[in-house]
């Protein structure tokens, strides 16, 4: 009966196996691309992982929480398109159209969490329909006010320069730019982090995810938990599209499909489990980190880019299977604690 | 004991659509005994469970608590009165710690803020002190609960209902999937649960557990009580024939006749 053996509980933990296979992509790449070994690309690395990671760690707690969501990577571009097109349209202030757009992918969360709870379809479905919508969206209202699939140009509009600093700002350390992305993301997986391990909402976000009739049957309301992670969810999202709208100023209204299965694969192969009820925030963040070194490495080291989603795609069926095995071994009974 | 009983049935009938899953039920829970209710799969164990748990409110006759009617209009309305159910299968969220399983739902926080801090360091203290109490030993409170066996897994949801202030047990067949010596150490815990005062309510299909701890007997077939007897007045014999249908199992034991 003594105390778990140390090595079973450190297996244990959702994000080792992502540590592990960071450790090793970034050996492999210090050793096969010289160009990696500056610390300007270290620099570009963490903002090409912000960029993923921040909506990622929404994603990965709504995974944790048991349902999915595929309409992440095009209300990315909706938060933008929102903001950007009303305060054309209008002549009002950015800030103006910023709020209205994080009220209007809010409600969206909102929406895509109550469809699930009223109607019990699962989640893929529910979030494969708002992303079409969203995606349809996008070009049918940006050819409306614009006439053309990219939105217009807003840095003449009063509100650019503070909000281009809250969301889109860089400066110069050394050689390196280093982008306030980082910070957010940083500051996001550490709030994500201290909810789930030190936060009654935490609790529920494992419980309803790893056994939602239990935890109802003890009194966790489940329905507004989820409902909470969708909105989560869709807060990332808008921060990401604000990034992107200040970054860039204009955007194409195209965008952003496909980057929600960026999110789910950061998510999985930080270690969540597909199924729900398991993973923290630190695997998903190792996992945007996994995400940003490979898509950088490959262009360092001089590769054809195209075939970064192929090494993705390695990456995921590895971490699927590292995450059954950990889950195997975390419950594993023994049975000398059999009564 | 004091007149009321903790909960009591009186006529009380559900209906879903045209089914009628029961009819004419009374029943009465008095502190520190154990009721039993037995009955074979589909009598209406299940139906009665979830009237007395809050998760369906009763079609006909009146469920009194404390000798006041009440409808239970959600398992969270039935534990506010004292009315815990552990279910056999629902009892526990199988990848989570011990110490956050015993606190689920009810967890200890320094303000109901959504970013306040939990009381860990208490939370496992209070969660090891609790299941010591009740003599469960698990190697790790830290471990998940899916790592425990069945029995103890059962225990767990048990120790949890009585710390948090149930007055009413409500077991819904907690010895079912057990092996042998896994049951005898949840009959144990529903003795235990029973001297401390609560009113237990034991379902079950196993007349030999059952007569090991009940006071009270019902027999349910096809939503009706067809037994209802108290523990002077009945023996396992008796439980163990009319559980099995009587001359059905007469007629049963004569066809296979060896």
């Amino acid at each position: 009966m003594s105390s778990r053996a140390l090595s079973t509980r450190f297996l244990a933990r959702p994000e080792v196996g992502a540590l592990v296979a960071a450790v090793v992509i970034f050996l492999f790449f210090l050793i096969v691309a010289p160009a990696f070994r500056t610390p300007q690309s270290l620099f570009t690395v963490l903002y090409q992982a912000s960029t993923i990671g921040i909506v990622a760690v929404g994603v990965g707690l709504l995974m944790i929480g048991g349902e999915f969501d595929l309409s992440a990577g095009v209300m990315v571009t909706t938060a933008g398109l929102v903001a950007s097109q009303f305060c054309w349209w209008f002549g009002v202030n950015l800030w103006i159209g910023a709020l209205l757009s994080l009220a209007f992918c809010l409600g969206v969360g909102f929406l895509n969490g109550w469809l699930v709870m009223r109607t019990g379809i699962p989640s893929f479905l529910i979030t494969l329909g708002t992303f079409f919508v969203l995606q349809g969206a996008n070009l049918g209202v940006t050819k409306l006010v614009t006439g053309s699939v990219t939105s217009p140009d807003i840095s003449q509009i009063a509100g650019w320069d503070s909000l281009g600093a809250v969301f889109s700002s860089s400066f110069r350390a050394g050689d390196s730019t280093i982008w306030i992305t980082v910070f957010w993301w940083v500051l996001f997986v550490a709030l994500a982090a201290w909810i789930l391990t030190r936060t009654r909402t935490g609790n529920w976000v494992y419980a309803v995810g790893g056994a939602p009739d239990s935890a109802r049957a003890v009194g966790v309301p489940v329905v507004r938990t989820k409902i909470g992670l969708f909105m989560a969810v869709s807060f990332l999202a808008w921060f990401a599209g604000m990034h992107t709208l200040f970054r860039f100023n204009t955007l194409q209204a195209g965008n952003g499909v496909g980057n929600e299965f960026l999110y789910i694969i950061a998510a999985v192969v930080g270690g969540t489990l597909l199924t729900g009820g398991f993973g923290n925030a630190a695997g998903v963040a190792i996992g945007a980190f996994i995400f940003g070194m490979t898509s950088l490495g490959i262009v360092y080291a001089g590769w054809d880019p195209n075939w970064f989603k192929a090494f993705l795609g390695v990456m995921l069926l590895l971490a699927v299977l590292v995450n059954l095995y950990v889950k195997r071994v975390a419950t594993s009974r023994r049975s000398s604690d059999d009564l | 004991m004091t007149s009321d009983p903790l909960i009591s049935l009186a006529g009380v009938g559900k209906t879903y659509g045209a089914i009628r899953a029961l009819r004419d039920i009374s029943l009465s829970v008095p502190a520190g005994e154990v009721t039993c209710v037995l009955g074979d799969n589909g009598a209406g164990k299940s139906t009665l469970i979830k009237i007395m748990s809050g998760l369906h409110p009763h079609t006909e006759g009146e469920v009194r608590v404390d000798g006041k009617p009440v409808a239970l209009g959600s398992p969270r309305a039935a534990l506010d009165l004292g009315i815990a159910t552990v279910y056999q299968d629902l009892a526990v969220v199988p990848l989570m710690e011990v110490w956050r399983n015993f606190f689920l739902g009810s967890e200890l926080a320094s303000s109901s803020f959504p970013l306040a801090p939990l009381k860990i360091k208490d939370m496992k203290r209070i969660a090891d002190e609790e299941l010591r109490k009740m003599g469960i030993v698990v190697a790790d409170i830290n471990q998940p609960i899916g790592t425990l066996s069945g029995g103890q897994r059962q225990c767990v949801a048990i120790a949890r209902a009585v710390y948090f202030g149930a007055r009413v047990l409500i077991l819904d067949e907690p010895t079912a999937a057990l092996g042998v010596k896994q049951s005898g150490v949840v009959l144990k815990y529903i003795a235990r649960a029973r001297d401390a005062g609560l009113g237990v309510v034991f379902i079950t299909h196993n007349p030999h557990h059952a007569y090991l701890v009940g006071d009270h007997f019902v027999i349910l077939q096809r939503g009706e009580a067809v037994l209802d007897k108290g523990r002077s007045d009945v023996t396992l014999e008796e439980l163990t024939t009319r559980m099995a249908g009587g001359d059905e199992l007469a007629e049963l034991s004569h066809e296979l006749g060896r």
